[in-house]
């Protein structure tokens, strides 16, 4: 509780911070802000013309121009949103080392940041997919709201993995380069741009059993088909969030002084 | 408010055998042959002192011996390993100036951050902000990308920050080398006037006169333990002596007659024996001289061992402890060589006694080289107080006789 009152003094710092690290991405770009946008645009074109032109990977069912356009946003754009969280706060604390080891404040600050920081850059592109669906008539209506449990549970389950991993990461250096290795299988053992019935029998279960599945089809539920997640499916994902906040903050507490020596 | 209790402080680093002796220890629970895989290094131990507020310590000791450590323990950046640190009151530490300055924000936008770092909030720093503006004197380039400032302005503007609101405990590094001449004296008058206020000061410094101007104790840490504290003049005589006697420990402090501490060292391959003041006219020895008066500094010494070379050192010091004139026989260029055991010195040095009226002492040393750190024979301080008085002359202040030629046109 007394972190969190901490944390609630420095606000200041954490608003400046996280305006600072905005600006900073793009007041030397030109094109500024825009590249937030250019970046999954780009990679969104790629796998639209790979997999649903050339591939002829249509959705079962869906005939839509748009569908697997939306299918993949919906994915793509979460999944990155879940991967900017876990890689910052992962390396939030070596990043930051000389401010830890200089100055004394409360260094719960540091994660806060890069989450609402991760946060922000989601939005925007967010809220662009959003008025596009507007625009071309794709939007999913009043299931729009299930977004925000989703989105709960994933920041909770991206924050307590990272933090778990941030903590371990100063003492071991290894974890971090492991987990970009671990995100490429991740990313690709999970259905963000193929839908989980394209899967052979044999790989299904490793993909069935993966927690950010039932996350990532529940989103594409939503754009795609209109409908509502099938709640039951989220609960291993919420536990798991969870757990993993409790383990996150019990290592940071545990470790947090020891933490500065090693830096 | 700023209070600082330091009980029974250790810090230890944690170092490992291998890489994976860390992992190891971490995963393998101590029921099933779990056992602690690192040695601890300790930096500090047994640190005990408490600080009343408003008090101005000195914390000296050589490189290495746990003072940054300490400081950062006090701070509250790492943690000890054993122990308690206890303060009251708002902490602000002149460590590293400068931290989280980002190039390409203006001046106002770093500052207004490096102050929400230090905990002030977003009104008062606004409200500070002129202030600040006008300690750092850096003008119109306040609107510009830090990228652009020198970096004695990026200091300067650092420092006003970290001063622009008064704190119940101040924490000074020595390398407080804040631009130019002028503005080092200028944030020195800003310390002075917190501690003033009732701001607590610690302060880290190799620099003699700094301590011994502004604290009221100091506290001597060597190889990580407090190894004196006390009045300034005395704690910085005993590192000086500990300075030249890092492998022999012969450092020797006794009270003299009048109450101050003296501080002898030294191997003893040579020994002064005596100290003493002649009038250059008479010959008589003398308690108390005359401002401006030709006097002679005598110093008897005598060789235990052969030596090859052998230099003789002497400062006069005020009451206060501060050098006003030290030379030795290196710097005159007359060291003498070859000394075989058992021969008897004796040195004259003729000189004006050109001080301001007051008391003052002698330190004499004998060692080879330009410096006591080489090799030190004897070393004394308080080796003999004197009193200078004024007989003759017309009214004057200050340490030194400077007698003037005056005109005045008109």
């Amino acid at each position: 509780m007394r972190m969190f009152g901490a944390l609630w003094n420095y606000r200041g710092f954490i608003l400046e911070s996280v305006k600072r690290d905005f600006q900073s991405q793009y007041t030397n770009a030109l094109l500024g802000a825009v590249w937030t946008i250019i970046r999954p645009l780009a990679m969104i074109v790629v796998y639209t013309i790979i997999f649903a032109q050339v591939m002829q990977a249509k959705l079962p069912g869906l005939g839509n121009a748009f569908s697997y356009s939306i299918y993949l946003c919906a994915g793509v754009l979460t999944w990155g949103f879940f991967t900017e969280t876990l890689t910052k706060t992962q390396n939030v604390f070596l990043e930051h080392a000389n401010l830890l080891k200089k100055i004394s404040f409360p260094r719960f600050c540091l994660p806060v940041i890069v989450v609402i920081n991760a946060g922000v850059n989601f939005l925007i592109i967010f809220g662009l997919f959003t008025l596009f669906l507007i625009l071309s008539g794709n939007f999913p209506g009043i299931v729009f709201i299930a977004l925000l449990p989703l989105l709960l549970v994933q920041v909770a389950f991206s924050v307590g993995l990272g933090i778990t991993l941030g903590v371990l990461n100063v003492f071991f250096r290894d974890i971090g380069q492991f987990f970009v290795v671990v995100l490429q299988f991740w990313f690709w053992l999970t259905p963000v741009v193929y839908p989980i019935e394209i899967l052979p029998a044999a790989v299904r279960p490793i993909v069935e059993n993966n927690p950010m599945t039932a996350l990532i089809g529940s989103y594409q539920r939503i754009f795609v088909e209109a409908q509502w997640p099938v709640w039951e499916t989220l609960w291993p994902i919420t536990l798991l969030s969870v757990v993993l906040c409790g383990i996150g903050l019990r290592l940071f507490r545990q470790h947090a002084g020891e933490m500065v020596d090693e830096l | 408010m700023g209070a600082i209790v330091v009980e029974g402080v250790g810090k230890a680093y944690k170092q490992y055998s291998g890489r994976w002796s860390r992992l190891l220890e971490w995963l393998v629970p101590t029921w099933c042959g779990g056992r602690p895989r690192h040695q601890q290094k300790w930096v500090l131990q047994d640190i005990s002192f408490s600080v009343e507020p408003g008090e101005a310590i000195g914390i000296v000791g050589v490189n290495g011996a746990g003072k940054s450590t300490l400081l950062k323990m006090i701070t509250g950046t790492t943690q000890p390993t054993v122990g308690r640190v206890h303060t009251t009151g708002r902490v602000a530490a002149l460590l590293e100036l400068g931290m989280g300055f980002h190039p390409d924000f203006t001046g106002r936008q770093n500052a207004m951050m490096a102050g929400q770092l230090l905990g002030l909030s977003a009104v008062e720093l606004e409200r500070l902000m002129p202030e600040i503006i006008a300690f750092a004197e850096i003008g119109d380039y306040i609107e510009q990308p830090v990228r652009v400032y020198s970096s004695g302005m990026q200091m300067r503007l650092a420092f006003s920050v970290a001063c622009a609101k008064r704190p119940d405990i101040l924490i000074v590094d020595e390398a407080l080398s804040v631009g130019d001449t002028y503005f080092q004296h200028k944030s020195f008058e800003r310390i002075r006037s917190f501690c003033r206020q009732g701001t607590t000061l610690l302060m880290v410094s190799h620099d003699k006169g700094a301590v011994q101007g502004i604290c009221d104790r100091a506290i001597l840490l060597d190889a990580g333990r407090l190894s004196m504290q006390g009045a300034p003049d005395a704690v910085m005589d005993y590192y000086n002596a500990l300075l030249a006697e890092r492998d022999v420990s012969t450092v020797r402090q006794q009270q003299t007659d009048q109450g101050q501490v003296q501080t002898a060292s030294g191997s003893g391959e040579a020994r002064i024996d005596d100290v003493y003041l002649l009038d250059e006219g008479s010959g008589a020895r003398l308690e108390s001289v005359n401002v401006g008066q030709s006097i002679a500094l005598v110093v008897d010494a005598h060789i235990e061992k052969d030596l090859p070379e052998v230099v003789l050192g002497y400062a006069i010091k005020d009451r206060w402890g501060q050098t006003i004139y030290g030379t030795n026989t290196h710097h005159l260029r007359a060291p003498l060589k070859g000394l075989r055991a058992g021969e008897r010195l004796q040195y004259r040095f003729r000189f004006p006694a050109n001080l301001g009226a007051g008391s003052y002492s002698m330190s004499i040393a004998l060692h080879t080289a330009d410096t006591h750190i080489a090799k030190n024979f004897e070393w004394r301080d308080l080796a003999m107080v004197f009193e200078v008085i004024n007989a003759d002359k017309d009214n004057f202040v200050g340490l030194a006789w400077l007698p003037p030629e005056m005109e005045c046109r008109r």
